[in-house]
């Protein structure tokens, strides 16, 4: 088994096999990452361009340290540095970044769908670091690498999404990569924003909290964007804590082993109570580690990492 | 006289087709006898008119010629898009003789002046009859009322806002009575967006999963119920344009057989394609309303076939390439249609056994005839010779040469579809003619 | 692709005797074991490499420490879509600033295995000296690299293929040469 593909677009269309093989091969990079000196030079002369058409933070500056570690040359475009403008096309962009000889291309964009058009259109790798409501597949595997470290094989495991599954890209590529890996998924959230329709992904539809987290494994608690409340999709931030919040009371009512994720940033005391947050039971910033070795495995390996040769003792 | 393609005769014979009418298709080959631009004598057997030139069609149907009551031609304003003329074009090619030209162009057109403009550009190409809806608000702003009595004497033939719903139903309500007094129908494009929101395709499943935002069939139900209830108490005639949703279809079957003086049209994608369609996020299958669930492609072809749904319209929407290549949230709704409406009906509705084909060329012809008001679509003695050469068992594929128009944003690109047209006659005369195979 | 044995180059026995002498060199070289360390290449430098330290401390007593390396990330040929990765693991339990590396592989051929080795080392540490042990040296550098410690020239062409088969990995003890080619 190996990655023998262009790009990552998403975990809905990437085997087991292979959502494996790119956690093992995380799991070598963090070991990396104890080193005096944390980077490898793999990557070395080839151009990584980060476009980045929506304002991000954790996961640019996540990619660029997985690229920097992989001694990669970086280029980055972001909306707000860029004359990437609303007026320009898609098919511009590619088309400016197509001449411009790049080797690969990480890409954030707000509409859905962005990412798999530019990997139409161009001839390197595309790796989706978030597009519109759809996928966010690096993600997505850290998610999954943090929970194949503490539970292991995932066949029979239970996990809770809770919060804006409707506008999550985050929970649709839990919902993909978990249900290849064979484990239990359900999502938990209001009405508002749990569309009953997504149970046809695969995933258990649960509107009460207490119900959605009492047989869980893991509670991967997603980012509330507050914007969207305010008499929306939910009267109030308070209202929300008091119904969907996990807080110490939601936490005691979980397994003894099982565990609390977020995605990151949080809103303290809004999806998640600051007790929680800092608390013994979440596992916060080993996802972020591993999403620096999940973003290198998967650059590694788009790029045609190939130790293959080595076993063979040919390997000069 | 010989038949000649090149100057076609002011009187002569169409032999050797199967005629078809009031919704049938003659057993029997038959004849049409044009003169001077009207039909003169028609029937099956021989006929009985002898020394005119002859055009051969044996065994293709001869059919009225199309009524498409919803096309976008984007004059005046966007003619990178579409004109009259190409749009013409495009109709003729898609065996369309008459078409109702909506009215969200640049400006509106929202008084005589316009209106008139749009009928000599009609004249001017003369490809087919370009009857132009007017504004039922001034600006399509949907505040204050257009002057719809200016517009009828200018020539418009129905009314719409079509692109905006009328939200304000005090405006709908006096839109319908004006429309009843001067004895033409109010089109509604039923969306309530309050419910719709920003939605970019159908709110079901696959925008889940997809992550778009959805547009939910309540939006269509809702805005259909309501102009239905403002037609019962106006009189007036409500067509309710591009009916999509399972909900509008039954509303709309309870009003007519509650005697609500409403029609309704429906297009060829909302009867053939399904929401999981946009599974490539190819905005080639965005428009409004959305492309529904599969029960709401079954629900259009079954209002279709039991004539809760009167007519197929196109609502031949052009847009250019560099807009339907933007993100699919970012993209304009709407497809084009004419070329391919009678195929898709062929392949979609006959083929799959819900209409037969002789009512599948009643929903082009005699019923938006009939919803128009129109003494066209059914080839009377005297009548206009708009007119259609049709073999319903031709396959061809849809590609950018087989489109005429000026915009290639059609969802069936790529599509085998059977049903083609041969020859299209308007008044007599030539418009469009296939040539590959070509009618010798 | 198929491989073809022509010829046992060496067995076992000399096998063994080349890896005692090689230790007997590399004791007599440093004066001791004194700052010395192993640093076997993944995947056959790694069994070859204890085998080195069990031939040291059969004549000297100490134990040398060891370590493995991995190149996986430091090769330069990372263009070539292939088979399964197999990345292995760097292991370096000890400091190896000023100490003196022996690292070890089973075959030199193009030099570039090492010169990749030698980047891993370096960004470890900041070792005294590295020399470079190998069991068979069969020509054709690419890189100006050359060995300190040889357990056999085997003068080959380029068509030809060497394997070594170690135990802890394989069947057997022995080196053999053939050729790969369509089956």
């Amino acid at each position: 088994m190996s990655l023998q593909r262009k790009d990552v677009l998403g975990l809905e269309d990437m085997s087991a096999e292979e959502i494996l093989l790119v956690l093992d091969i995380a799991s070598r990079f963090r070991a990396v990452f104890d080193r005096p000196v944390r980077s490898v030079p793999i990557m070395r002369g080839r151009t990584v361009v980060n476009f980045f058409h929506e304002p991000s933070t954790r996961t640019r500056i996540s990619f660029e340290l997985a690229e920097k570690r992989l001694s990669a040359d970086i280029v980055n475009f972001s909306v707000a540095t860029s004359s990437f403008s609303k007026g320009e096309t898609l098919r511009d962009t590619a088309e400016n970044l197509a001449a411009m000889k790049i080797d690969m291309l990480v890409v954030r964009h707000g509409s859905s769908g962005a990412a798999q058009y530019l990997s139409r259109v161009l001839a390197c790798p595309v790796i989706n670091a978030g597009d519109g409501c759809h996928e966010h597949p690096t993600q997505g595997l850290l998610d999954i690498m943090t929970m194949h470290q503490r539970l292991g094989d995932m066949r029979g495991k239970k996990v809770t999404i809770i919060g804006d599954i409707a506008h999550s890209r985050v929970a649709r590529s839990n919902i993909w990569g978990l249900n290849k890996l064979g484990a239990e998924v359900t999502v938990c959230g209001p009405p508002t924003m749990v569309p009953g329709n997504i149970a046809r992904m695969g995933v258990t539809v649960e509107y009460d909290l207490k119900k959605a987290v009492a047989q869980a494994d893991v509670l991967n608690v997603l980012r509330i964007q507050l914007e969207r409340g305010a008499g929306g999709d939910f009267p109030s931030n308070r209202e929300y804590h008091r119904m969907y919040g996990i807080t110490e009371d939601v936490v005691r009512g979980l397994k003894p082993e099982a565990f609390v994720m977020h995605p990151g940033p949080m809103n303290r005391n809004v999806e998640i109570s600051s007790e929680v947050a800092d608390g013994p039971r979440q596992v916060i910033l080993d996802q972020v580690a591993n999403g620096v070795a999940v973003r290198m495995a998967l650059i590694y390996l788009l790029s045609g990492g190939d130790p293959g040769a080595l076993a063979s003792g040919e390997a000069a | 006289m010989e038949w000649s393609w090149q100057r076609i005769p002011a009187e002569y014979l169409v032999t050797g087709v199967k005629l078809a009418r009031g919704g049938k298709i003659a057993a029997r080959k038959g004849y049409l006898h044009v003169k001077k631009g009207r039909v003169e004598a028609l029937g099956v057997g021989k006929p009985t008119a002898e020394g005119l030139p002859v055009l051969e069609a044996d065994g293709l149907i001869l059919a009225p010629g199309f009524i498409d009551t919803h096309v976008h031609f984007r004059e005046p304003g966007e003619e990178e898009k579409e004109t009259v003329a190409t749009g013409s074009r495009a109709a003729a090619a898609g065996g369309f003789t008459t078409v109702v030209t909506m009215p969200n162009t640049d400006p509106t057109i929202d008084n005589p002046g316009l209106v008139r403009y749009v009928i000599d550009r009609g004249n001017e190409a003369g490809l087919c009859r370009v009857l132009p809806a007017g504004a039922v608000s001034i600006g399509r702003q949907g505040q204050g009322l257009a002057e719809l009595g200016a517009m009828v004497e200018a020539g418009a033939r129905a009314f719409t806002d079509d692109g905006s719903p009328i939200e304000n139903g005090k405006l709908m309500a006096a839109a319908l009575k004006y429309g009843n007094l001067l004895g033409v129908p109010i089109m509604s494009h039923a969306e309530d967006r309050s419910i719709v929101g920003s939605g970019c395709m159908h709110g079901g499943y696959w925008s889940t999963r997809l992550g778009l935002t959805g547009m939910a069939r309540a939006g269509e139900d809702a805005a259909v119920f309501r102009d239905i209830e403002l037609a019962r108490a106006s009189g007036g005639h409500l067509h309710v344009c591009h009916v999509s949703t399972r909900g509008a279809v039954d509303i709309i079957r309870r009003a007519k057989a509650d005697g609500i003086n409403v029609t309704a049209e429906a297009t060829p994608h909302h009867f053939s394609l399904d929401h999981s369609r946009c599974r490539d996020y190819s905005p080639r299958f965005k428009m409004n309303p959305p492309l529904r669930e599969t029960d709401d492609v079954a629900a259009v072809a079954d209002g279709l076939a039991d004539g809760t749904i009167d007519c197929i319209a196109t609502d031949h929407a052009p847009h250019t390439a560099t807009e339907k290549e933007l993100q699919f949230d970012q993209a304009p709704f709407g497809v084009i249609g004419l070329e391919t409406a009678f195929a898709v009906g062929v392949t979609y509705l006959v083929e799959e056994g819900r209409l037969d084909l002789g009512q599948l060329i009643a929903c082009f012809s005699e019923r938006p005839a009939r919803v128009l008001g129109l003494p066209l679509g059914s080839l009377e003695d005297g009548a206009e010779a708009d007119f259609v050469l049709l073999d319903p068992s031709g396959e061809w594929t849809v590609d950018a040469t087989t489109l005429h128009g000026r915009s290639e944003n059609s969802c069936f690109l790529g599509d085998r579809l059977r049903g083609r047209v041969m020859a299209t006659f308007m008044r007599g005369r030539l418009t469009w003619r296939a040539t590959e195979p070509s009618l010798t | 692709m198929s491989f073809t044995e022509k010829a046992v180059i060496m067995n076992e026995d000399e096998m063994t005797r080349a890896i005692k002498r090689m230790a007997h060199e590399i004791l007599e070289a440093s004066g001791g074991i004194q700052d010395l360390v192993l640093l076997g290449v993944q995947r056959r430098g790694v069994p070859l490499a204890g085998l080195l330290r069990d031939a040291i401390k059969a004549v000297e007593g100490g134990e040398v420490p060891m370590g493995s390396i991995d190149i996986t990330f430091y090769r330069d040929d990372l263009s070539k879509v292939g088979p399964t990765p197999r990345v292995a693991t760097t292991e370096m339990p000890f400091d190896v600033t000023d100490k003196v590396v022996i690292l070890v592989d089973d075959v030199l051929y193009t030099g570039r295995t090492v010169r990749a080795a030698l980047d891993v080392i370096m960004d470890w540490g900041r070792p005294r000296a590295i020399q470079l042990a190998v069991l068979v040296d069969r020509g054709h550098r690419e890189l100006p690299i050359r060995p300190d410690y040889v357990g056999k020239n085997v003068p080959t062409s380029q068509k030809e293929v060497i394997k070594v088969k170690v135990r802890g990995f394989d069947d057997t003890m022995e080196v053999v040469v053939g050729e790969v080619g369509e089956r």
